[in-house]
């Protein structure tokens, strides 16, 4: 499949993280939404590093061209693991408070 | 012998040192003694190089480098030569003199002030020392500034009355002015020579300096004496200088501080030689001076303030002398004016202390019969100023007239009318102050008193010198010896005297003189001895006792202008410009950061719409970057 496709797919998926991010109020799907950008890059780096390998590999078979980005990859899975443990607690926190997970309440913090 | 130089300044150093530190736990006996003996050491030590000079000549002696800068040297190095000796002699002599008066003058003030007092002295005489001592310009400088503050600070001494201390702070910035001039003349010096040094500048002047770069480091070096000895247009500060107590006026006029531009010319004497511009200048502006404040002084009323504008004037005849080319003359007059005028000013204030700090000759009268002393040593110095014969001043001033004469004839005849006119207003105020009827009130009458002997010793000696000081070198007419000149000549160029001719035209001024003071004499006794005296003044008289109304122009041309552009800058520039830029910035800060605090709103949709653009934003202003265009190109 070309790159292209991959890309469309990706803006979309980032769009709509963004979006959703802006627009809802509920705090555990904004994090949803947060988690849709960050695959959207992950998918991203994936569909790249496929393309710079399939380049790379009719010139020289032992290429390991591309393999970086897949790390990426799973940096950031663990990254956005870890943000969502902290974060969920942090909704769960908030919710044993003021019976909400409205992000508008959030405001509340500042008293 | 030069091995104890510096300790000639040294000791009025200590003694300023002593009696300043410990002035408020030391008698009043005690500082006397540091005060005076301290100066009567240097004076000792002074006589003894003065024949050590005469025996074996000027010496350098060196302590240490002042300024060292790579090739560039300024050594502290003292000079005592035939010139800077003299200089020592009247400096230590007459200011010994002056010291041992003012513990009796002084003797009302409280503990504290008295040291004070002398503390000032000490280090004015030290200053002047310096000033004389100094084997370069940067030395003398050191001086030059050095007795520049201390006559701002004995001028002011009495600080609790504020007319007193605009009189200190405007000699102290009339001087400025002109250290100003002497301060370039020597940078002028350094940058064409590289040195300052009196022998190494005097040697290469004629090979390495042009004719313009002497003559501008000539006229700025007489800028600074015209600021120092008081010459148009900068000498209204000589006649206000009178604030301070009377001493003070005496060591002004007589051993230190307005000499100090003589000696600097006399010192560079060859510098002055190869510009003739400049000592036309010179000539000029002291013979204009010397007529113009004789002028001022035929209708003051006030003691000190005759004697001031007469210090003036003699000032320029010293000056005229140099300018001339007689410079020896010149230094001689400082010395027999030194001796009549500390004279004159020590009996004023015998004078004026007998009077209970009365000034107004107006007011006083007939005080012969009460201060016989005061009265016959001040009417030597009288004798003496106006040009007696057989007499210091007839010697000095006689001589600097025939040497203006044999320069151009011209200039003696204004110079004449200049001499005439010291004679008048001299006899005016001894007629005033001494004789006729006493016009003063009761209690002044019942008050006068002679003073005591530490102040009528001083005058006594300065009489006597005052009378027998011009036999160092007498004139053609009395035999003629040349040994104050002959003494000066190894530093100073002698005048010469055309033999016979000379002692033709010194035959005609000794008759001139013996029959104009004569005449004057009895003119001045019908008028001035007198019961009732009238002091108002109408027209031509009053703008005379109005000095020419010369403050008056200075306060209009130069410092009302200068107090509104100052005022201007204060209230304008200052507060709206200056004040506005420092205000609006703390201003601006408040206010913008008041309306950023909005922001922090704490909605987190806000935030992260904010994010969201911001993030928007950089990549759009990215967006042109060669990089991402190369990047979208290589994907797409």
């Amino acid at each position: 499949m070309p790159i292209q496709y991959y890309i469309a797919l990706a803006s979309c998926l980032f769009c709509i993280g963004v979006a959703g991010v802006l627009i809802r109020r509920n705090a555990i799907i904004v994090f949803m939404c947060i988690e849709l950008m960050l695959n959207a890059v992950n998918l991203l780096l994936v569909a790249f590093s496929k393309m710079h390998y399939a380049n790379a590999v009719t010139s020289d078979a032992k290429t390991i061209v591309g393999t970086d980005a897949q790390l990426f990859v799973f940096f950031i899975m663990v990254v956005a693991a870890a943000e969502v443990s902290v974060g969920l607690a942090i909704i769960v926190m908030m919710y044993r408070n003021i019976h909400s997970v409205d992000i508008n309440f959030l405001n509340r913090l500042k008293n | 012998m030069n091995n104890l130089v510096y300790l000639v300044p040294l000791f009025p150093l200590i003694g300023f040192l002593i009696n300043g530190l410990f002035r408020k736990s030391l008698s009043k006996n005690a500082i006397s003694i540091i005060g005076c003996g301290t100066i009567l050491m240097s004076f000792i030590i002074s006589v003894f190089l003065f024949f050590d000079v005469k025996a074996n000549g000027g010496t350098v002696i060196d302590y240490f480098n002042f300024i060292d800068v790579t090739s560039f040297k300024i050594p502290f190095a003292f000079l005592v030569d035939q010139l800077s000796v003299i200089f020592l002699l009247i400096i230590t002599g007459i200011g010994f003199l002056i010291h041992l008066y003012s513990t009796a003058y002084m003797h009302d003030e409280p503990d504290e002030h008295f040291g004070r007092y002398f503390a000032y002295l000490n280090l004015f005489v030290f200053s002047m020392l310096l000033l004389v001592l100094g084997a370069n310009y940067v030395i003398m400088f050191i001086g030059w500034e050095g007795v520049g503050l201390c006559s701002y600070l004995l001028i002011g001494f009495w600080f609790k009355n504020n007319n007193y201390n605009h009189a200190a702070k405007k000699a102290f910035i009339m001087n400025r002015i002109g250290d100003l001039g002497f301060l370039l003349a020597i940078f002028w010096m350094l940058n064409k020579l590289d040195t300052a040094t009196y022998a190494e500048v005097f040697d290469r002047a004629s090979s390495s300096l042009s004719a313009t770069d002497v003559t501008a480091i000539t006229l700025l070096l007489f800028v600074g004496a015209i600021g120092k000895s008081a010459q148009i247009p900068l000498y209204t500060w000589l006649p206000d200088a009178m604030a301070g107590p009377t001493p003070v006026s005496a060591l002004i006029h007589a051993a230190t501080m307005v000499t100090a531009g003589i000696y600097m010319i006399a010192r560079s004497n060859v510098l002055y030689s190869l510009s003739e511009v400049s000592s036309d200048v010179v000539a000029i502006v002291g013979l204009c001076t010397a007529i113009l404040s004789a002028t001022i002084a035929l209708y003051q009323n006030d003691i000190k303030k005759v004697l001031a504008y007469s210090t003036v004037s003699q000032l320029g005849f010293m000056f005229l002398a140099l300018g001339v080319g007689a410079y020896t003359t010149g230094v001689f007059h400082v010395m027999t004016h030194a001796f009549f005028k500390a004279l004159m000013f020590l009996g004023a204030g015998s004078v004026i202390h007998a009077m209970g700090g009365e000034q107004d000759i107006t007011k006083m009268g007939g005080l012969i019969k009460k201060l016989p002393i005061t009265t016959w040593t001040f009417v030597i110095g009288v004798l003496a100023i106006s040009g007696f014969p057989f007499t210091s001043g007839f010697v000095s001033k006689d001589e600097i007239l025939l040497a203006v004469y044999a320069h151009s004839p011209v200039l003696f005849w204004f110079a004449a009318f200049a001499a005439i006119l010291t004679a008048v207003y001299m006899f005016r105020l001894m007629f005033l102050v001494f004789f006729g009827g006493f016009r003063g009130s009761h209690e002044q009458e019942h008050h006068l008193h002679e003073s005591p002997l530490a102040m009528t010793l001083p005058l006594i000696i300065l009489a006597v010198l005052s009378l027998i000081g011009g036999f160092v070198q007498l004139p053609e007419i009395f035999g003629g010896h040349d040994y104050f000149n002959q003494f000066l000549a190894p530093v100073v160029p002698a005048v010469v005297h055309e033999g016979a001719g000379a002692a033709k035209a010194e035959n005609y001024l000794l008759i001139g003189t013996i029959v104009g003071l004569l005449l004057i004499f009895v003119i001045a006794r019908k008028l001035f001895a007198v019961k009732e005296f009238n002091a108002s003044y109408k027209g031509f008289r009053k703008v005379l006792a109005d000095k020419w109304y010369i403050d008056e122009l200075y306060d209009a041309v130069i410092v009302k202008p200068l107090n509104s552009l100052a005022g201007f800058l204060k209230s304008v520039v200052e507060k709206s410009g200056i004040d506005g830029i420092v205000n609006g910035v703390g201003r601006f800060v408040n206010y913008s950061s008041r309306q950023l605090r909005l922001l922090q709103s704490g909605q987190v949709g806000n935030y992260i719409l904010f994010m969201v653009l911001s993030i928007a934003v950089l990549f759009l202003a990215f967006w042109n970057q060669e990089i991402i265009v190369k990047f979208l190109q290589n994907i797409f």
